[in-house]
């Protein structure tokens, strides 16, 4: 296997933060520790982790709702994402945006976003950026969104534009079977997502999302030609989500217990642990002792959500602009 | 050397100053030019913007130079790659846009006719204007957008819109209303160099007028309206090309010898309330100007604000002209009817004033 013992060591210490927080924040906002919405992507951790694999804090990402999984594989802290669920001030956004805008654009973080499909166009444009600037081989766009927002115009304008433009991005496709409740045999037209890829002239590219290894090979292979300055690339990855489409959300209702008994029994975390112990790549004791690290820190993220202040009232009115001449405030 | 006349001042401090009679078109494409020459950053995106390629070659034509030519030329200059033409893709491009900006470029977007702003408006309401909210002030988003609105060249109901008031009715976008060639130099470029979305709303009819606009580089600061005529009997307030058709009105009813002042809002979002309430203090009486449609407008907008701040200064209730409540119409005679005329402006300040 051609990744490094560092690089394996990120891949688990990411693909378990992903899990353990998802986990703690849903436990949490069921509590009622969280001020709002809350979409968790545990089941989902392959795909964000083996293309963020590849990236640096020059490359920029475009999330969606079910965002977490990307924040924390960019390279976002645990403590200011749980703090901005709780909407506190010491929160990602001030706790101005919550679950689902949480964004960072110093790691090149371009936001979590709240309308399906929305963030697609983003990635394209911070491609356009790089194509622009010519260093489109340190930064590209990848656009994570799900079989949902595979029906949404803008992504096939995107495609289109990221096409003609030959832009730098990797549309990254996470199909876990549900937009919402909705089975995605119901509502895409195409065995594979992915196939739409060829319609607007680049390579579409179905892998196993539940196995982080053949997504780190097909992202590693889509980035190194967006870095050379040959396009873009559609990589569609087949994954699962553990929970329901938002924290209250009862799977029961529209999934089998079959269905998610046979998904959990891919598992991403369990894949990973495996292959690299068949592999003799990594001992129990070191993935023990990243497990342990991880439940620290989730302690730690919580204890300093729940103990982080309430932003001032006053913030209500800030960076609605740069600058504004107007009164911001409400009319009494 | 010309310079300004005293009936058709540009604002303060531009009496006198070296410029030149231009037409709106070349100023609005000169503008652009200094532009992207001052900053690397700015480029420009748009359908049909240089227009046509040689299939062999694969050079721009610049057929179009741009929906009314307004680009043209620019390709040459420029190249493919701050020139870029669009494929017809509003909501693809206009989020580009933003993905652009978010990321360090200037990007300035011409959406072609002001009704195609629907077709984009997801990228423009949850990303453009909301990102450095909702991020909590970590981003800004320096991205200008324009398009041609405007009744009365026979382009129908889906070519013709003013409704600026909803993009005004967005935190976090700017909208301004150039009305002549010396407000859309200072207006385009502003918009340009701020770090907010702004949106320049260009009414069709203005496009081939000409007037004064000075030789220097200046910005016309956002949230400024001023003054197009002094007067003392009735406040006429004009936005876009409303505030030609207020000159107009003004000039009309000079003759029966009512001395009506005239604002030219200039800048829609923000707004410039003092001078509604100055002017209004002045006058005693006002009457509002807008092609837009009515209900929830810049219009009725204007109106709340004197009412809560000028009441105890009118001597009249607030009048508005604005378009009928309906789409607007192909026919000649009936987008005539559709559009707020001067003789519509004289009619609801005799009326207002008591005059026969």
């Amino acid at each position: 296997m051609d990744i490094s013992k560092e690089k394996l060591e990120w891949i688990y210490t990411t693909m378990y933060r992903i899990r353990r927080f998802e986990e703690t924040m849903l436990e949490q906002t069921l509590k009622g520790n969280s001020m709002g919405v809350a979409h968790t992507s545990d089941g989902q951790e392959a795909p964000p982790t083996g293309i963020c694999a590849h990236l640096t804090d020059k490359d920029w990402i475009g999330s969606t709702h079910r965002g977490h999984g990307h924040c924390i594989s960019k390279g976002l802290e645990t403590d200011k994402m749980m703090a901005e669920v709780f909407g506190k001030a010491t929160g990602q956004c001030g706790g101005k945006g919550g679950s689902m805008h949480i964004s960072d654009f110093s790691k090149g973080m371009l936001g979590a976003n709240g309308i399906v499909g929305a963030s697609i166009p983003l990635a394209v444009g911070a491609a356009l950026t790089a194509k622009l600037k010519g260093i489109e081989h340190e930064s590209v766009g990848v656009s994570f969104f799900g079989d949902g927002a595979s029906s949404q115009g803008v992504l096939h304008e995107s495609m289109n534009l990221a096409s003609v433009w030959k832009l730098p991005v990797i549309f990254a496709c996470e199909n876990n079977g549900y937009a919402e409740a909705t089975p995605s045999w119901y509502a895409v037209s195409a065995e594979d997502i992915a196939s739409r890829a060829e319609g607007y002239g680049m390579p579409g590219i179905v892998v196993d999302g539940m196995d982080v290894f053949a997504v780190y090979d097909a992202a590693g292979e889509a980035i190194a030609r967006a870095r050379a300055g040959e396009g873009p690339t559609f990589i569609e990855m087949k994954t699962y989500r553990y929970h329901g489409h938002f924290h209250a959300d009862d799977t029961s209702k529209y999934r089998k217990p079959e269905e998610e008994e046979f998904y959990k029994k891919l598992d991403a975390i369990k894949h990973f642990e495996r292959t690299v112990s068949k592999q003799k790549l990594m001992t129990e004791k070191k993935m023990k002792s990243i497990r342990d690290s991880i439940e620290q820190e989730m302690l730690h993220a919580v204890e300093f959500a729940l103990n982080s202040p309430m932003p001032d009232i006053s913030t209500l009115y800030d960076d609605v602009y740069v600058n504004y001449s107007n009164p911001i405030a409400g009319l009494r | 050397m010309t310079t300004s006349q005293a009936n058709n001042p540009l604002g303060p401090g531009y009496d006198g100053v070296a410029g030149s009679e231009m037409r709106f078109r070349d100023i609005f494409r000169d503008t652009l030019r200094a532009e992207m020459n001052r900053d690397d950053d700015v480029f420009l995106m748009g359908e049909d913007i240089s227009g046509g390629f040689d299939k062999d070659t694969k050079e721009p034509l610049d057929a179009w130079g741009g929906p009314f030519a307004a680009t043209k030329g620019l390709v040459q200059e420029f190249g493919v790659e701050r020139i870029r033409d669009a494929p017809i893709s509003e909501a693809g491009f206009v989020g580009a846009a933003v993905g652009s900006a978010l990321t360090g470029m200037r990007p300035v977007v011409d959406l072609m006719y002001f009704d195609f702003v629907t077709v984009a408006f997801d990228q423009l309401l949850s990303n453009a204007a909301k990102s450095r909210y909702m991020f909590g002030g970590q981003t800004k988003v320096p991205l200008t957008l324009f398009a041609r609105s405007g009744a009365g060249t026979g382009h129908a109901a889906q070519h013709s819109e003013s409704f600026y008031s909803m993009l005004a009715h967005i935190p976090g976008l700017k909208v301004v209303v150039p009305s002549d060639p010396y407000s859309v130099k200072g207006l385009l470029a502003a918009a340009i160099r701020d770090d907010d979305p702004v949106f320049l709303v260009n009414d069709k009819k203005l496009i081939n007028l000409t007037g004064f606009v000075p030789d220097e580089d200046y910005v016309i600061e956002l949230g400024k309206g001023r003054y197009m005529r002094r007067g003392t009997d009735v406040t006429l307030v004009g936005m876009s090309y409303t505030s030609v058709v207020c000159q107009k009105a003004a000039e009309q009813l000079a003759e029966i010898g009512i001395d009506a002042e005239v604002i030219d809002m200039m800048s829609l979002s923000p707004f410039d309330e003092d001078i509604l309430i100055e002017s209004v203090a002045k006058t005693n009486n006002v009457v509002i100007v807008d092609e837009d449609t009515p209900r929830a407008s810049m219009s009725s907008e204007f109106a709340a604000i004197i009412a809560d701040k000028a009441f105890d200064h009118l001597d009249a209730p607030v009048k508005r002209v604005t378009s009928p409540h309906s789409p607007v119409p192909y026919n000649s005679a009936l987008e005539q009817a559709f559009m707020p005329q001067p003789a519509d402006v004289v009619g609801t300040v005799k009326n207002l004033l008591g005059r026969e």
